[in-house]
């Protein structure tokens, strides 16, 4: 084999791997690191990809500042266990439904899952190859494309990001009133 | 085999043998000025003006009992000094000592003095230092100890917040340079300023036009690398040793590793974007990483300096410092140096 479809197994392997161990093992702390470890393959998957920019982002952006956070909250909660599962039916956490939402929802998320699997395997890949190499991992390239063409998506989630940081801090701070 | 490979995989070993090195340098030399500024000797009985006292202190550590709290999460409580010592290691890979070089005639081709070659180099170093973070972190919570948890949990608020300056420091001279590349970077500052066409004898330095974002950029490193005034995680008067408390023998020393090995990536980051890396005048090229060392030696006896001149912040004074004063003072240099290079034409 080459060495880029070995690395491609081992970085997808480390995604998914962890990615399922994060909601199969039930201390929280746990569960941020492996969240973590799983977006370390993600962004050796990006690497392979030829885009070295967005995987430093990612590492940064997701693995390095928002899982700082996660991390953050959890330890200051201090809870050992997810044991909300186990509590019964009368635990706040385990509303009436809340199993058979989470089944219709698994349900959707397989189908949409194989239907992805299917249409990949059956699409030309001429449309994927016809992009020029090496336009996504220009940073210029990129900055220029997000101020000028998605201006205005990128102004709207700033603005989503701010209300939502002015929301958590009107929540935190109410008692004081 | 080709000894362009044989070279590269030299250097490889040298720079990590040289990192550990230095970290046993830094020991020593924090100790000797220390004591000089304190009027006092410091260490003069283990070697020749006391220089080989931190391999006595690595023998020491060495052979002591390593101890675990009984509640400890035995997992994460040794996972985390590997984080941080790995982190540390790693993020020096792409920091370039000096410029490319065939050892004077010695090799076919010449090779770039860093170990790996990446185009985003600069922020790969900014990724890898944030990851440096769950070390601390995580020591803090896994020690199971209130001092530990409380000096995670405060090196977890502060790096986040000086991440951002640092980043923006970073920002204005990357906007400056038109590229992410440190090799490129550095070489983007060979020769001299000219004002209005007329050349002057200032070195193409960006410290120069960037003195703000020096500023800004020196002091956030001093909060990252958690050292005083801003060296809360372990603030020994309020938390014994804050997140390393449990921590003996190799466990520690890692801990001690990866502090000072930070120290000297950041020292050797912002001379590679501020202080022109290996460029100066007199030397010829081929002996620009004695410049190299030079420079990243100035900047980390200022680390020492501030360090033993100057007292610990009050931990809201260190939050007022960096959200209210530095983070503006950044995005305001940003700004201008952006406006400075659309109108000038880069």
């Amino acid at each position: 084999m080459e060495l880029e479809v070995v690395l491609f197994y081992v970085f997808a392997g480390v995604t998914v791997g962890a990615s399922v161990m994060v909601v199969a093992q039930g201390n929280p702390v746990y569960s941020v690191m492996l969240l973590i470890a799983s977006f370390g393959g993600l962004a050796g998957l990006y690497v392979l990809l030829d885009a070295p920019f967005t995987a430093v982002t990612q590492i940064i952006i997701y693995a390095g500042a928002i899982m700082v956070l996660f991390l953050f909250v959890v330890m200051l909660l201090n809870v050992p266990r997810e044991d909300a599962a186990e509590a019964g039916r009368g635990h706040p956490l385990n509303p009436p439904g809340a199993r058979r939402l989470g089944m219709v929802l698994a349900v959707a998320f397989l189908a949409e899952l194989g239907w992805a699997a299917w249409h990949v395997s059956t699409r030309q890949t001429g449309s994927l190859a016809a992009v020029p190499p090496g336009d996504v991992s220009s940073v210029g390239q990129i900055g220029r494309v997000l101020f000028t063409e998605y201006a205005l998506p990128f102004e709207v989630t700033s603005i989503l990001i701010l209300v939502a940081m002015v929301g958590a801090i009107v929540l935190a701070r109410r008692e004081s009133q | 085999m080709d000894p362009v490979f044989i070279a590269q995989i030299a250097l490889v070993l040298v720079i990590f043998h040289a990192l550990l090195l230095s970290a046993a340098g830094m020991v020593w030399a924090e100790r000797k000025v220390a004591a000089r500024l304190q009027q006092r000797l410091g260490p003069i009985y283990v070697g020749p003006a006391g220089l080989l006292q931190p391999f006595a202190d690595v023998l020491k550590l060495f052979f002591k009992e390593e101890l675990r709290p009984l509640a400890a999460d035995r997992i994460l409580f040794y996972l985390a000094p590997i984080i941080s010592a790995a982190a540390a290691f790693s993020a020096f890979a792409v920091v370039p000592v000096g410029p490319p070089t065939d050892f004077w005639g010695l090799l076919p081709e010449e090779i770039p003095l860093h170990v790996a070659d990446v185009n985003v180099a600069i922020l790969l170093v900014f990724a890898i230092t944030s990851m440096g973070v769950y070390g601390i972190v995580l020591a803090g919570w896994s020690s199971n100890s209130k001092y530990s948890l409380l000096g995670g949990l405060r090196s977890a608020a502060q790096m986040i917040s000086y991440e951002l300056s640092l980043g923006l420091a970073l920002a204005s001279v990357l906007v400056m340079a038109n590229t992410l590349s440190l090799q490129e970077i550095v070489n983007s500052q060979a020769g001299y300023w000219s004002v209005f066409g007329v050349e002057t004898p200032i070195p193409r330095w960006y410290v120069f036009p960037q003195i703000v974002g020096f500023l800004v950029f020196m002091t956030a490193g001093i909060a990252e690398t958690n050292r005083a005034p801003f060296d809360f995680p372990e603030a020994e008067q309020e938390l014994v040793a804050g997140y390393h408390t449990e921590y003996s023998s190799m466990s520690f020393a890692m801990f001690f590793l990866a502090e000072y090995i930070n120290m000297v990536t950041v020292a050797a980051v912002s001379t590679n974007l501020f202080l022109g890396g290996w460029h100066m005048p007199l030397l010829p090229e081929s002996l620009g990483f004695l410049w190299f060392l030079l420079k990243v030696s100035a900047i980390l006896f200022f680390y020492l300096w501030v360090r033993w001149t100057l007292p610990r912040y009050r931990y809201d004074q260190l939050m007022q410092f960096g959200w209210k004063v530095l983070l503006p003072i950044a995005v305001i240099n940003v700004l201008f140096t952006a406006a400075g290079v659309i109108y000038f034409g880069a």
